[in-house]
Parts: structure tokens; C-alpha cells; sequence
């Protein structure tokens, strides 16, 4: 293990610097969420991200005082109708590409809201990409019954 | 020798079994199934089971009969297909505006233990004035998605709590109680309306 040390040190080294995207090359749009009713259920946020720069990027985490626990889950239907709903995992950007968080696929999964989400309302998420980048945004609460950023 | 030919008709006597199961599963279950008359609903008149609505009234699936119907299941700490899936039918009993009345539309809660008459209460009270909350006892919600054919399932969650996989989808049924289509998850108003009414007219 400690001659693995200096070895790994310098395969990093030797290893071509990975390039990502910095915040300029992304941008988000139509971000919006869904009211809540208290704070016992959990919340979800949609967006699109456009990356608009010449590299990668790795969304890798989220923040956001609202919720003590953010992640980007993602719901699948199954052949047999089944839907569940996991955490996606690191989500990768291809440089120009855009990447839609909406009903019934990637989503924000805000989990033990600090407060209720109210319509009208919004609060501030951060995006944490891999290479340390963060993007903050304020998300507006549509209506429970939401369907889409202009409800 | 005797021995070893009593071993060969096994081993074909197993091939043989083995070939009927493999049959039997592709015209069951496998890819050469046309129909899969398993996997749809009962009608509501061969259904049995009892359950309580969001304002408290004892209903089954003969509650249902004399109108049409659009039944689906889900829960209320769904964040995302559930409260998506209430939009959705929301506009489209906005799209059918006075027929509305002439249907009942009906959440079954899989998850009975967080979804109590007053969860169910509350939540259905934001979406449609058509929709209506059912819940009840585990044992009956598993007799209704047995009737219906419908699966679900308990998830832990990271970081505590737990959420339902279920099977989506409104189910339609006629005013007889006769199951009529089933509308996917996600599918348009385009479709999903032209289904309610045939539903309507069944």
C-alpha cells in the first residue's frame, strides 16, 4: 500500500487532465417546482441544462437550504408498467448538449424539507459540478398541480 | 444397460417437460404472448374488495358501477409520477367540462400506512373536484391490486423514509364494470381524451 501511493501520484500526474465545462458554458433554464403540502412529503424541481461550452461536464451534486437531502433522482417505467424512482448518479453534459430534468424522468428529489414549498414563492439550488464549479438559481414553487415552468 | 436406458427416457422425459414449460412460458409470458389477458384488470363486478374514501365512506368496486370510470394507483409522498399523473387527468376532466361529472376518478393509495383518510383528504383536495382518495387496510389494497393486476412494492430510501414502486397507468371501465383501456404514464391529451370517451360510450 505504500509504495501504491507515489504510483498513483504519478499515474495521476502522467494521466491527460480531464476537461470540464466552466460555469460560463452552462446555463439553466425553466427551472421550476411544485408546491408542497408541509414538509413531510418530498419535493421535486425540473430544468433544462445547456452546456454550451467545448467540454464535458459532470453534474455531480446538488444543494439548496430547503431540503437537508438533494439528489438527482430519476424515475423509469418499466415493460411491465412499472414505475420506480432512484438516484441517478453523477449526470454527464456532453460539450453542446442539453440535458432536460422534467416529469416522469430526471428530477431534483428535495427530501426532508426545512419548510414547506409555498406557490408563489422560491428558493435558491445550487448545482455542483466535478470540477468544483458551482451554479446557484433560484427556482420558482408553481401550483401542486403543476405540469410545466408556465403553470 | 437397462439401467442406462431407463436414463435416457429420463433425461427425454425431462426434455420433454422442459420443452412444454418453455412453451407454455412463451405463449404466457414470453415474447410469443398476444394478449395478456392475466395482466388486465378483472371487471369491477368480479372484483372484491373494501375500502374507505378520502371522506370517510365505506366503497368497493361496486361503488363504481352506473358511470364510467378511471381508476389508478399511487401515493401521496410520490414527488413526482403521482402528482404529474393528477395533473395530468386534472386537464383532462378540464378537457371534458361538464361530462366530468359523468365519471369517477379514483386514486388507490399503495402506500395505506402514510395515506390515511386525512392525507388522502388533503392531498386530492389541490387537484380535480372529480378525483377521490381510496385507502384501507394493507389487506385489502393487496386484494385491489390483485384484482387489477397491478404491482407495487416498498423501497427504502437513502437517507431514510421509503417510496413505492408501482405499476402506473389510469385503467378505464366502462359503466358495466367492464375494463375498457388502459392509459400509460405520459400518455398525451391527444390520446387520453378520445379513451375517456369511448370509455363513456362503452
Amino acid at each position: 500500500m505504500k509504495n501504491l501511493v507515489p504510483f498513483a501520484a504519478v499515474a495521476a500526474f502522467l494521466m491527460p487532465a480531464p476537461l470540464f465545462a466552466g460555469s460560463d458554458d452552462i446555463t439553466v433554464e425553466n427551472a421550476w417546482s411544485r408546491a408542497s403540502i408541509g414538509t413531510s412529503r418530498p419535493g421535486a424541481a425540473y430544468m433544462t441544462i445547456h452546456n454550451t461550452g467545448e467540454d464535458a461536464a459532470s453534474l455531480t451534486g446538488l444543494s439548496t437550504d430547503l431540503a437537508a437531502m438533494a439528489e438527482i433522482h430519476r424515475s423509469t417505467t418499466n415493460e411491465e408498467n412499472v414505475t420506480s424512482m432512484a438516484p441517478a448518479g453523477t449526470i454527464d453534459i456532453p460539450a453542446g448538449e442539453t440535458v432536460a430534468l422534467e416529469p416522469g424522468g430526471l428530477h431534483a428529489m428535495l427530501m426532508q424539507l426545512q419548510r414547506p414549498m409555498i406557490e408563489g414563492e422560491s428558493f435558491s439550488l445550487t448545482l455542483e459540478f466535478s470540477d468544483g464549479e458551482e451554479i446557484e438559481l433560484e427556482v420558482p414553487i408553481r401550483g401542486i398541480a403543476a405540469r410545466g415552468p408556465q403553470d | 444397460m437397462r439401467r442406462r436406458s431407463f436414463l435416457l427416457y429420463g433425461a427425454a422425459g425431462t426434455g420433454a417437460i422442459a420443452a412444454t414449460l418453455g412453451i407454455g412460458w412463451w405463449q404466457v409470458d414470453g415474447p410469443g404472448a398476444d394478449a395478456p389477458v392475466g395482466k388486465r384488470p378483472l371487471p369491477l363486478t368480479e372484483m372484491s374488495f373494501r375500502l374507505t374514501d378520502h371522506e370517510g365512506k365505506s366503497v368497493g368496486p361496486q361503488s363504481l358501477l352506473g358511470r364510467a370510470s378511471l381508476v389508478f394507483f399511487g401515493f401521496t409522498y410520490c414527488p413526482e409520477v403521482c402528482p404529474t399523473t393528477l395533473a395530468d387527468i386534472s386537464t383532462w376532466l378540464d378537457g371534458l367540462d361538464e361530462d366530468a361529472k359523468d365519471l369517477n376518478v379514483v386514486l388507490i393509495t399503495v402506500d395505506p400506512e402514510r395515506d390515511t383518510v386525512e392525507a388522502l383528504s388533503e392531498y386530492v383536495g389541490y387537484f380535480h373536484p372529480s378525483i377521490r382518495g381510496w385507502t384501507g387496510r394493507t389487506s385489502e389494497i393487496d386484494r385491489a391490486t390483485e384484482d387489477f393486476r397491478v404491482r407495487y412494492e416498498k423501497v427504502p430510501l437513502e437517507g431514510g423514509g421509503y417510496t413505492m414502486n408501482h405499476t402506473s397507468g389510469v385503467f378505464l371501465f366502462g359503466a358495466d364494470g367492464r375494463h375498457v383501456t388502459i392509459i400509460d404514464y405520459h400518455e398525451s391529451r391527444e390520446f387520453a381524451l378520445p379513451k375517456i370517451r369511448r370509455a363513456m360510450e362503452a
